[in-house]
Parts: C-alpha cells; sequence; structure tokens
C-alpha cells in the first residue's frame, strides 16, 4: 500500500509529459490547419514549414500552438481526448442503452475478451497436460522441452495469417477458433514451465513419505504433488493470461478483421482516425489490467483457503 | 494412401527409438539430448509431409514441407533482402536502442527508492500489455521505412528489460553492500563491481524475452506499411496472392533468426553469468 503515493505521481508526471509533447507533435498539422482557415503562419506553406524545426515553428507561431490540442485527426491526442473517445465509445453508449452496437468498445472488448479466455483455457489445459507429461516421462522431457523452448522464438504473428488462411479452408467459420489457437500459442509456455517447476518442487521425502503410506501414483499426484504446484501455477497464469490477450490482439491485426480491440485498431489505421486506435489501446489496457487482478484475486483467495501465506 | 502409411510406420519407428533412448544408459549423454528432440521435430515433418501427400491436401492451403524447403533454396536472394530489411534495420536496432535506453533507465531509477517503488508497478503493467498496438501510430509517426519498425521495437523491449534490470539491481543482500561499505567502496564501484554482476541473470532474463518480442514488433509493423520488401511484407501479400510456400519459407526464416539469437543470447549469459549456482557443474 505504501507504494500508491509513488505509483500515482509517477503516473501524474507521465501525463504530464504527455500532455507537453502533444505541442510538438501537432505543431505541423494545427499551423496547416490555422493557415488554410486564413491566419498568418511564418514561414508560409507546408513545403516551407517541412525543413524548419518544430522548436522554431512553435516560437514563431506561439498564437497557434494551442489549436494542436483540439486537432480532430491529431498526430498524438491529449490525454482528455483519449478519455472523452473512450466515454464516448463506452460510458455513454450504455446510458443510450446501446452497449452491444458495432460502434461500442464494449462490443468489441467482449470479441476480444472470448477469444482471449478460449485461448486461455486452451493454452493452459495444453500446458498443464505437457507438464505433467514432461515429469513423468522421461522421453517426453527430452523430446518436447526443447521444443516448447523454439516454439516460444518462433515469431507467432509470421503464423497468424496462416492460422487464419488454413482454418477458413479446412471450413471453421469466423474467426474465434484462429484467434484462440494464436493466444493458446503464445500463453501455453509460461504455464508449462511454472508446472514443470510447480510439479517438480515436493521433496524427496515427502514423495518417500507417501511411498511408506503405500500411496499410489495418482493418489501422490493428487494429494502432493498437485497442491504443492498451485502458487507456481497461479503466478504463471498471469503471465499466461496478459500473453493471451496479446496473443488475441495480434490474431485480429493483421487478418482483416471486422471485429475486436485489434481490428478497431486496423481500421482506425485504414480510416485515419487515431483517436479511434487510441481508445481501443486503451481498453486493452484496462481489460488486461482487470484480467490480471481477477487471477490475482483467485490466487490469494485459493492460496488462503489452502492455509498458505498470500 | 502408401506415404501416409510410411509417415505412421516412421512415427511409430521413431517414438520407439525415443522411449529407448531416452531410458537406456546413455540418456544423460549429449548425443541422446540432442537426437532425441531432433528425432521428434523429424518425425512431426515427415507426418505433415505423409498427410498432405496422401490426402492431396492442395498446396495453397498447406505445402509439403519439401516444397517449402525447394522454394527456399529457390528464392534465397528475396529472403536475404527480407532478413535484411525486417531483422537487421528494424528488429536490431530497434532492440539496441531499447535495450540501452532500458537499461540507462533502470540504472538511474536505481537511485531513488520513490521511484523505484513508483515505476516498478507500471512497468510491470506495461510489459503486460499488447505493446504491438501501438504499430500504426509509429508507422504514421516515422514513415513506412525501417525507423518506424525500430520505433514499435524499442518500445516492446523497453519495459521488460527495465522491470528485469531495476529487479536485478536489488538482486545483491544487504550483507553483501555492507562488506562494500567496509571496503569504503564508492557507488560506481559498488555498481561495477557487486550490483551489476549480481544483477545478469535477471537482465538475461530480460534480453532473452525480448528478443522474441523484437521479432514480433518488426513483423507486425510492416503489416501497416512497409517498402516492398521484408518478411512481414512479404507474409501479408503472399498470404493474399496465394504463394503460400514462400509464406513458409519466411516462417522458417523467422524461425531460424528467432532460435538462433536465443540460442546465442544464452550462450552470452552462461560466459558471463558462469558463477550462477544453475551454470555450474557444466
Amino acid at each position: 500500500m505504501r507504494s500508491i503515493f509513488p505509483v500515482i505521481s509517477v503516473l501524474l508526471v507521465i501525463v504530464g509529459l504527455w500532455w507537453v509533447a502533444v505541442a510538438p507533435m501537432n505543431v505541423r498539422p494545427a499551423l496547416d490547419m490555422a493557415e488554410r482557415s486564413g491566419a498568418e503562419v511564418i514561414p508560409e506553406g507546408p513545403v516551407a514549414r517541412r525543413d524548419v524545426s518544430v522548436w522554431r515553428l512553435m516560437l514563431d507561431n506561439s498564437d497557434y500552438v494551442a489549436v494542436g490540442y483540439a486537432l480532430d485527426r491529431p498526430r498524438l491526442p491529449t490525454p482528455t481526448q483519449v478519455g472523452q473517445e473512450l466515454w464516448k465509445t463506452t460510458g455513454a453508449m450504455v446510458m443510450k442503452g446501446r452497449a452491444w452496437s458495432k460502434r461500442s468498445l464494449i462490443y468489441h472488448g467482449w470479441i476480444t475478451l472470448q477469444s482471449t479466455l478460449w485461448g486461455f483455457l486452451l493454452g493452459t489445459s495444453l500446458g498443464i497436460i505437457g507438464a505433467v507429461a514432461i515429469v513423468y516421462s522421461r522421453t517426453a522431457q527430452l523430446s518436447l522441452l526443447p521444443w516448447a523452448i523454439i516454439s516460444q522464438t518462433i515469431p507467432i504473428v509470421a503464423i497468424a495469417p496462416m492460422i487464419i488462411v488454413l482454418s477458413s479452408q479446412v471450413g471453421v467459420e469466423g474467426r474465434g477458433l484462429p484467434k484462440a489457437i494464436i493466444s493458446a500459442y503464445l500463453c501455453y509456455f509460461p504455464v508449462l514451465v511454472g508446472m514443470v517447476k510447480g510439479l517438480k518442487a515436493p521433496e524427496t521425502s515427502q514423495l518417500d513419505l507417501l511411498k511408506t503410506y503405500d500411496a499410489t501414483g495418482v493418489q501422490s499426484f493428487l494429494k502432493l504433488r498437485l497442491p504443492a504446484s498451485l502458487p507456481f501455477l497461479f503466478t504463471s497464469l498471469k503471465v499466461g493470461i496478459a500473453a493471451a490477450l496479446v496473443g488475441t490482439i495480434v490474431g485480429e491485426l493483421p487478418t482483416g478483421a471486422i471485429s475486436g480491440l485489434g481490428a478497431r485498431i486496423l481500421i482506425g489505421d485504414q480510416f485515419g482516425t487515431p483517436l479511434a486506435i487510441w481508445s481501443a489501446l486503451f481498453t486493452a489496457a484496462v481489460l488486461a489490467g482487470l484480467l490480471v487482478t481477477l487471477i490475482d484475486l483467485i490466487q490469494r483467495l485459493s492460496l488462503r483457503r489452502m492455509g498458505g501465506q498470500a | 494412401m502408401s506415404a501416409l502409411l510410411i509417415a505412421i510406420v516412421f512415427w511409430v519407428a521413431a517414438w520407439g527409438a525415443n522411449i529407448w533412448l531416452s531410458n537406456s544408459r546413455w540418456s544423460e549423454t549429449i548425443p541422446v539430448r540432442i537426437a532425441v528432440p531432433v528425432l521428434f521435430g523429424v518425425t512431426l515433418l515427415v507426418l505433415w509431409e505423409g498427410t498432405v501427400r496422401s490426402l492431396g491436401v492442395s498446396p495453397v492451403i498447406l505445402p509439403p514441407p519439401s516444397m517449402v524447403g525447394a522454394t527456399f533454396a529457390a528464392s534465397l536472394e528475396v529472403l536475404w533482402i527480407d532478413f535484411v530489411q525486417t531483422v537487421v534495420k528494424g528488429a536490431f536496432r530497434g532492440f539496441a536502442i531499447g535495450a540501452a535506453a532500458a537499461f540507462i533507465c533502470a540504472v538511474l531509477i536505481d537511485r531513488s527508492a520513490f521511484l523505484t517503488r513508483g515505476l516498478l508497478p507500471i512497468g510491470n503493467f506495461f510489459a503486460a500489455l499488447p505493446i504491438v498496438g501501438i504499430a500504426p501510430i509509429m508507422v504514421n509517426w516515422f514513415g513506412f521505412d525501417w525507423q518506424s519498425k525500430a520505433a514499435v521495437v524499442v518500445v516492446m523491449v523497453f519495459f521488460p528489460i527495465l522491470v528485469n534490470t531495476v529487479e536485478g539491481l536489488r538482486a545483491s543482500d544487504t550483507l553483501q553492500r555492507d562488506l562494500m561499505r567496509t571496503y569504503a567502496a564508492s557507488y560506481g564501484h559498488t555498481l561495477l563491481k557487486l550490483r551489476l554482476p549480481a544483477a545478469m541473470p535477471f537482465i538475461f532474463n530480460g534480453l532473452k524475452v525480448a528478443t522474441t518480442l523484437a521479432l514480433i514488433g518488426a513483423i507486425v509493423a510492416e503489416y501497416f506499411g512497409s517498402p516492398t520488401r521484408g518478411m512481414g511484407f512479404r507474409i501479408s501479400t503472399g498470404v493474399g496472392s496465394l504463394s503460400i510456400d514462400l509464406v513458409w519459407a519466411e516462417i522458417a526464416v523467422a524461425a531460424m533468426v528467432g532460435t538462433s539469437i536465443f540460442g546465442l543470447m544464452a550462450w552470452i549469459e552462461r560466459r558471463v553469468t558462469f558463477w550462477h549456482p544453475s551454470h555450474r557443474n557444466r
């Protein structure tokens, strides 16, 4: 709790720097606009201004710097502009009862969240199954583990368009499944590594004790290895869900999707509406924060019930 | 059907061989540790080839590995141009700038307990965000050429390296720092002789995560506009023009680049952190 004050002040500084940066970033389009509406700008014409540094432009035309804070299509929007856009596409739409309209970020966030959760489910199960196989079979350990590491060094985005082409050819309708596969690909690895560590966490003496109780393999798995691995599992689940969200958004970005936060970014780029990109990015950030916090909460609750110190 | 049959026979045989090898008394030797995963990978390729051939899958959907290999060999020149554009110009430069900036920031932040407490949670949060989404913004700011790709890579690699370095700098314990004080070591001395070496395992963790991110960033940024070369450009146009074999060849390049950079990082790490418990007895 004692870090709340430093965190807030650092955040304030970041927002302040952002606010200040808007002026130099937007001064050129702002001057172009001022000139078109008949104002005197030094030097005249966008071509002549291209060779002048932004600082010089801001000094010479200090009256029009403010224009840069209210552009429709800014190169860098102000924090307030982003906030307003966010409110317009979320809260305001809920008030009007149109939360599920195609223009609402709640709708697009929900589409992204669905794929993320499916991918998370798929990736987590794959990771846990793989970890169990690796812990119990030496063959699996020798043959799977190196490939699991190699798979993470392959940039998945290179394969993302392929997965979508493949699944549409095979006859899978919609983009839900391919996006889920991509996010599962990104999220299984942390779970796998964490679970291998966790399942191997019990000491030999503990395993031996279970042997003296004549416990079967299944029993020692359920009563010792699995509970011992839970703290490791939750830590990697937090990494995994963030990775799953990245995977879904990457799956939506390059592939011409029409719904989902990644698609909003893509469409914002194609139609030249930076505010749409920025608000989609912030929604994705909020979503990531919520998901990680949720897992953190479940972790605290379940570890406390198990008698651990959470 | 015969191709599929051969593939399945090969699969079963390889599986048996792997089980035998990994349970044999040579299972700890280096040749076996390399042979088993290689056999596993080859089996996957053989299964892929056999399935695609026997089921008559159109090469437009999924080309067999042999065809990808032939395309790879035939278009080395194109692949090299794309490699230079995406990896050498975009990813490497971005990675170098981002890593250096993150490292310097981390050392500066570390001097103030206030900043460390404030920035660490924020950095952790940013490291978990889908930062690739800024790619269109960067292309808008820095133009189509490699500068915008490098910019995306800088932002993507910055936070993981920053967070790991800051955490690493706090890794040396009080006892060790007190010892440095009794030697009357200055801040710079303590940093160079004790805290940076102690931070190295953490820093390399961050660097290894960042290598993959750098490639992802450089490739995704090309989907939003690039000169008519580059791996991301070739993949997105290849999918559109149904030259899927070339796309798979690019994927193979990406896989090789990713794996070898990661391997290089791991190798440097072992040289630098030879003292760490996880590298002893090797």
